[in-house]
């Protein structure tokens, strides 16, 4: 299925990004906290920070010993990635219920 | 300053194995059993959300306990090649009656073949969100989806 166009899908297609970045939006989390919050590893926890960093949706800051991320505050950026992932959900469930659909002829009359 | 178009609007395509009369009819009069229910502004659960079939039209959501709620409005509909909505909900994550808070949705269906129509999709005028967050106060709690929508606000509006 063709969803070319749809930026975003890739970072916010994975299901583990997609809860890092909506407890992101809540508050900033260091990796530890993110990885208590969440059923995964504190290496798939940093992996995914490191893809969320890369796309431009998530920025990180050195406070002390500890490494703290947050959501990018150019919030545009963070809200086209979310809403484009809403419409390529959306996109691709209009997909499979139009090919699902019943091939009913037109009326002849 | 005025508001000038400063958002880029999103756009998604997707082609699909049917002809172009389908899929317009899929998109509108069964949008309530595609639209994935996770995305719904009320209260209650999603039972199914309407896009009503003529210019002028609603776009809401009906929830469980028979509730609804305004998405938007119908300001084109031709088909089968084109419609146009206005998404009409704020950085609250709530119906906003206020058209100048509105943007846009257009959808066009094109024929490939006779059995094979591609879609795109373009949500654009993304600054008149903005424009309405810009009205509110502060930033509340919550989580997700809203508070995502609210930080967006809040920066868009700083930077503007």
């Amino acid at each position: 299925m063709d969803t070319n166009g749809v930026a975003g899908l890739g970072l916010l297609g994975d299901p583990s990004r997609r809860a890092i970045f909506e407890l992101l939006a809540r508050r900033p989390c260091t990796v530890g906290e993110l990885a208590q919050a969440l059923p995964i590893t504190r290496s798939a926890v940093s992996q995914h920070l490191r893809v969320l960093k890369d796309g431009g949706l998530v920025v990180s800051k050195a406070e002390g010993t500890r490494r703290i991320y947050r959501l990018n505050p150019d919030g545009v950026t963070a809200l086209r990635a979310y809403l484009d992932r809403i419409w390529a959900e959306a996109l691709t469930g209009f997909a499979k219920a139009a090919q699902a659909a019943p091939l009913d002829p037109e009326p002849e009359d | 300053m005025n508001s000038a178009a400063t958002i880029p609007p999103l756009t998604g395509t997707i082609t699909v194995d049917v002809p172009v009369e389908r899929a317009f009819r899929v998109f509108t009069d069964s949008f309530g059993s595609w639209w994935p229910a996770e995305y719904h502004i009320g209260q209650a659960d999603m039972a199914t959300a309407i896009l009503e079939p003529h210019a002028g039209g609603r776009w809401y959501e009906q929830g469980v306990d028979g509730s609804e709620c305004d998405w938007g409005r119908v300001l084109a509909w031709e088909p089968p090649h084109r419609l146009v909505v206005t998404w009409q909900i704020n950085g609250q994550w709530q119906s906003d009656p206020d058209p100048s808070h509105a943007s846009e949705i257009e959808v066009r269906f094109s024929a490939d073949g006779p059995d094979q129509t591609t879609v795109e999709l373009e949500h654009r005028l993304l600054d008149r969100l903005v424009d309405g967050q810009a009205l509110r106060d502060g930033i509340t709690g919550g989580g997700g989806w809203p508070s995502l929508l609210e930080l967006f606000a809040k920066t868009a509006t700083n930077q503007a």
